[in-house]
């Protein structure tokens, strides 16, 4: 059905086990052959979990759900480079077809102190949960809304937002740091709100609660090499890493906590 | 044909305008220090549960809420593309919450209940006014005004988006509420945990028993009443749109608890989805209905025809939307879009290798576009290829994100070649029987969202499904389950060490055990995909008594060598995500028998059910008015034995009529 002519590939794989939090982890080698280059990265770990179970062996633990780039539950750290080898795709949507028939790819789990291994490819990344907690939203209870035309929002302004908040909380972007900071997951939450009215309000305490808690999940600082932009899949700028350093410090001179 | 004594749905009285303000402003309320201990467990955090669970606890209740993924943002939720309805009227083409009641209970082939639909049509204006105000960054017009598209099976504009991304952004902003209140300590969290059974003491639901994903362990919880907001069932058929671990497994175990399910067989097929490729696909992609308003879809006229799309002439192509149905082309409502593609294809016009397959083109459309653009810019004589680039821009714009996936999935450009499409399994309409204020019949419980069977009869119309689930969360669960725990204010924590959670947990226990123990042949997939191939083909765009009737045997020996010969891996007590899709393919093949029940049993043909025995000349479903104005409510006996019951669905405000979009 393939409208891209599909070839069949050999590989070899090597990848991370780890039983849990606290075990030890080690690469494991693994061959297949036949993957048709219409599969996705994860249809080809779907056929290798089969073949391990059908050999009586424990399949490989992997997080995922929606398979189609939005949910951010995939992350698969692939010959070194968090979601693969191709730009502006998630591990679900990598197809075979960007690798070449008897490569060896090595594939690892996020690495980063704020994010621990909870089995082989599985992380924790609770953290960026508690981080949204500390002050990504606006407080608005149910109810208090006006109607929504009341406000006027410049298209440009409602665009920047929505490009900063189409951000999928993946992990890549700490996973591509040598430093494993947050700074691009947690900047586009900040300049989403910040580039729009209704976030104006708490602009101030957002970004200094929000920073303070990315420090206290342990991930590191921003040093500007700029590995998160160029590995994220959903095109979060560096330009939001700016916004929020210019929030920070206005808000850091200026702002009084009650 | 009166209702079953077992079934009270709880319409209040008063005329359909007025019931909802009237019953809202008179229905019980619960004073806020009473709120304070009061627990509401919410299971799943998608729209539904995220907007219920942040709300309650806005309100002052102790919350707690539980999803399988890592986190609650990444509920199946985040996937929704096109957008949603609200009756707001913005583009002044004579919307009003009339119309939009109007349009879903004929969308629905008129098998859903007037009185909910009108309250979802009433709050829809204000779930757009609580997520601009959340920041939700909806598409916008030049003027700093929100836009709107249109969607099928209307004739206004009053969908509502964010470029094809509606749903993450919609359920973003309900999850930083949630967040807000995990924050404050009014919600405590559980991700990563599966519920995986309702504790119902002396007929009210009482609990749950979760298991913690990562370590394995049984949890149980106490509340003083329980929320089930765990989503749609359509992954019963192994491919569908719906994400890898959608389930019915909550709404199953409450069914197995007393919950009625109600019309288990209301499956949507939805007509644009990229096709199947081959026998590794594990999912299919959905190409948002939202594209309907700029493709048309065609097919050779010639059958077989293997020429490439742009070879073929414009007088040899056959729009055959726009021919069956002229007034709203190619924005018919879903069903009638599938079933027209797959006539097309059954009758040896489908394209690309399978021939299971129309095209979606946006040549004409990008052209227009591109001449607007061009005339907006002062660009005098453009060339063809500027035009072509201009309206590209355009359309990338409005789909950029879908015309990637698309290329990305299939290795093709859809800007230079039509899109290939097929129907796929989509959402399913059927679920949890609800009253008017979402209880189910066992008391303090509750479904929303798709989890329920409740607003859209037979078939969903397009972007109303974002609606419903905030709808039930923010709009209408907060006030109606007042009715319930304003009675319960006397009610003290009840320990989980009562004997009602004690044997609930060892139930559960056992069945995780015997899963394991059986050590057999075949992984669980092995079973997904058999329980698949019969539910798509039996029971899926086209049913028959002969059929559904073989489809139910085929189904109990799925059965009977699941539970001899599974082979699932690993142990209990470690994180082991082959022994979950163990538990919830159990769960499907149960449910689909009873899917095949249900289908069996409507002798007619409505929305998305279609039995080939029952349609008109021109192949148009035939309903039966008389005899299935009804909704199905199965109680389950035992497994493969369930009893009827049925809901007398009474139309006064609308005149029932053939539903036609010709
Ligand atoms: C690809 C796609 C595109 C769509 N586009 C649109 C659109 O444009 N417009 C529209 O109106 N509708 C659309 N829909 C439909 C719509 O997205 C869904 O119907 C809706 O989002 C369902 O929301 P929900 O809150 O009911 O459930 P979900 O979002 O599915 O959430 C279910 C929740 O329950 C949890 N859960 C489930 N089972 C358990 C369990 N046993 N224990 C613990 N937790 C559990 C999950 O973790 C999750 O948090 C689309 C659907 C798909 C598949
Ligand atoms: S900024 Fe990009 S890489 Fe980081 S979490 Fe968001 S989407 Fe993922
Ligand atoms: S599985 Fe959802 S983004 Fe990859």
């Amino acid at each position: 059905m393939s409208g891209s002519g599909e070839k069949t590939l050999n590989l070899t794989l090597k990848v991370w086990r780890q039983k849990n939090a606290k075990a030890a982890g080690n690469l494991e080698t693994h061959q297949l052959s036949g993957i048709s280059t219409d599969m996705s990265f994860l249809e080809m770990f779907d056929v290798l979990n089969e073949k391990l179970i059908t050999d009586g062996k424990e399949p490989i633990a992997f997080d995922h759900d929606c398979r189609e780039g939005i949910c951010g539950m995939c992350s698969m750290y692939i010959n070194g480079r968090p979601h693969g080898p191709k730009q502006g795709v998630t591990t679900c949507q990598l197809h075979m077809r960007s690798f070449n028939d008897g490569e060896t790819i090595v594939v690892e789990p996020w690495r980063s102190a704020a994010f621990p291994v909870v089995k082989d490819l599985a992380v924790d990344r609770s953290a960026f949960d508690r981080i949204i907690s500390s002050g990504g939203f606006v407080s608005v209870n149910t109810g208090n809304a006006k109607d929504a035309n009341n406000i006027l929002i410049p298209k440009d302004d409602a665009d920047d937002a929505f490009n900063a908040a189409a951000c999928i909380g993946c992990g890549a972007c700490v996973a591509a740091c040598k430093n494993g900071s947050a700074m691009l997951f947690v900047s586009a939450k900040v300049s989403q709100l910040a580039l729009l009215p209704q976030g104006k309000v708490e602009a101030k305490g957002r970004v200094l609660n929000m920073v303070g808690q990315m420090d206290e999940e342990g991930f590191g600082a921003c040093t500007n090499t700029g590995a998160c932009e160029a590995e994220c899949p959903k095109g979060i700028s560096l330009e939001n890493i700016a916004r929020m350093n210019r929030e920070y410090l206005s808000s850091s001179l200026t702002y009084v906590k009650k | 044909m009166a209702s079953s004594s077992k079934l009270n749905a709880k319409i209040p009285e008063g005329t359909l305008e007025n019931k909802w303000t009237k019953y809202r402003s008179t229905v019980h309320l619960v004073n806020p220090a009473n709120k304070r201990s009061l627990e509401v467990l919410v299971v799943g955090s998608g729209l539904a549960g995220a907007s219920a669970a942040a709300s309650l606890a806005e309100m002052g209740y102790k919350v707690k809420v539980f999803c399988f993924q890592d986190s609650p943002r990444r509920a199946h939720s985040i996937a929704a593309q096109g957008g949603i309805n609200a009756a707001k009227n913005y583009q002044n083409d004579g919307d009003s919450v009339y119309r939009l009641f109007y349009d879903t209970i004929k969308g629905g082939d008129y098998r859903a209940r007037e009185a909910n639909v009108h309250r979802l049509a009433e709050v829809s204006s204000s779930i757009i006014d609580q997520c601009v105000a959340q920041g939700v960054p909806f598409a916008r017009e030049y003027g700093g005004l929100l836009s709107n598209r249109s969607f099928g099976g209307t004739q206004v504009q009053r969908t509502f988006y964010a470029a094809g991304q509606t749903g993450q952004q919609l359920l973003l902003g309900a999850y930083s509420a949630l967040q807000r209140q995990v924050g404050m300590g009014a919600v405590k969290l559980c991700a990563r945990h599966e519920m995986l059974d309702v504790v119902v003491i002396d007929g009210k639901a009482r609990g749950i028993i979760a298991r913690d994903l990562i370590t394995g362990k049984l949890e149980r919880h106490f509340g003083h009443a329980v929320v089930l907001a765990t989503g749609g069932y359509g992954n019963v058929f192994f491919l569908s749109t719906n994400a890898m671990g959608s389930n019915v497994t909550a709404a199953w175990k409450a069914h197995k608890k007393g919950a009625f399910f109600g019309n288990p067989c209301f499956t949507q097929i939805h007509p644009t989805c990229i096709p199947v490729s081959g026998d590794h696909q594990s999912k299919l992609t959905l190409m948002s209905e939202s594209l309907r308003n700029d493709g048309r879809i065609w097919v050779p006229k010639k059958a077989g025809d293997t020429r490439k799309p742009n070879e073929i002439p414009e007088e040899e192509r056959d729009y055959y939307l726009e021919r069956r149905y002229p007034a709203f082309g190619n924005l018919v409502p879903r069903d009638v879009a599938s079933r027209a593609a797959k006539e097309r294809c059954d009758a040896g016009f489908g394209v690309g290798a399978s021939k299971l397959a129309v095209y979606l083109d946006f040549a004409a459309n990008m052209m227009r576009y591109g001449t607007i653009e061009a005339s907006k810019q002062n660009l005098h004589n453009p060339s063809q290829e500027k035009i072509k680039e201009l309206g590209r821009d355009v359309v990338k714009e409005k789909y950029g994100n879908l015309f990637d996936m698309y290329k990305q999935i299939t290795g093709e450009d859809p800007y230079e070649l039509p899109m290939r499409i097929y129907p796929a399994v989509h959402y399913t309409m059927g679920g949890l029987w609800v009253d008017y204020n979402l209880m189910t019949n066992v008391e303090g419980m509750y479904a929303l969202g798709e989890a329920n069977f409740s607003d859209h009869g037979a078939n969903r119309l397009g972007a109303s499904a974002l609606m419903q689930g905030l709808a039930d969360g923010y709009f209408v669960l907060p006030y109606t389950i007042g009715e319930y725990l304003s009675e319960e204010i006397r009610t003290k924590a009840i320990s989980t060490d009562h004997e009602a959670f004690v044997k609930a947990e060892a139930e559960v226990n056992e069945r995780l055990t015997k899963m394991l123990n059986i050590k057999g042949t075949k992984s669980v997939d092995f079973f997904h995909k058999a329980l698949g191939k019969i539910m798509w083909d039996k029971c899926g765009m086209a049913r028959s008594e002969e059929g559904l009737k073989w489809a139910i045997s085929e189904i109990r020996k799925i059965r009977e060598e699941f539970w001899k010969d599974v082979r699932v891996p690993g142990t209990a007590d470690e994180f082991n995500p082959e022994l979950e899709k163990a538990g919830r393919v159990a769960d499907f093949i149960e449910l689909g028998e009873l899917m095949c029940v249900d289908a069996l049993t409507r002798n007619e043909s409505c929305g998305g059910h279609f039995r080939e025995e029952f349609q008109t000349e021109e192949g148009e479903a035939l309903r039966d008015d008389e005899n299935y104005s009804f909704v199905s409510a199965w109680e389950m006996k035992e497994v493969g034995n369930w009893e009827l019951h049925k809901e007398e669905l009474k139309y006064e405000n609308i005149k029932i009529a053939a539903r036609s979009y010709k």
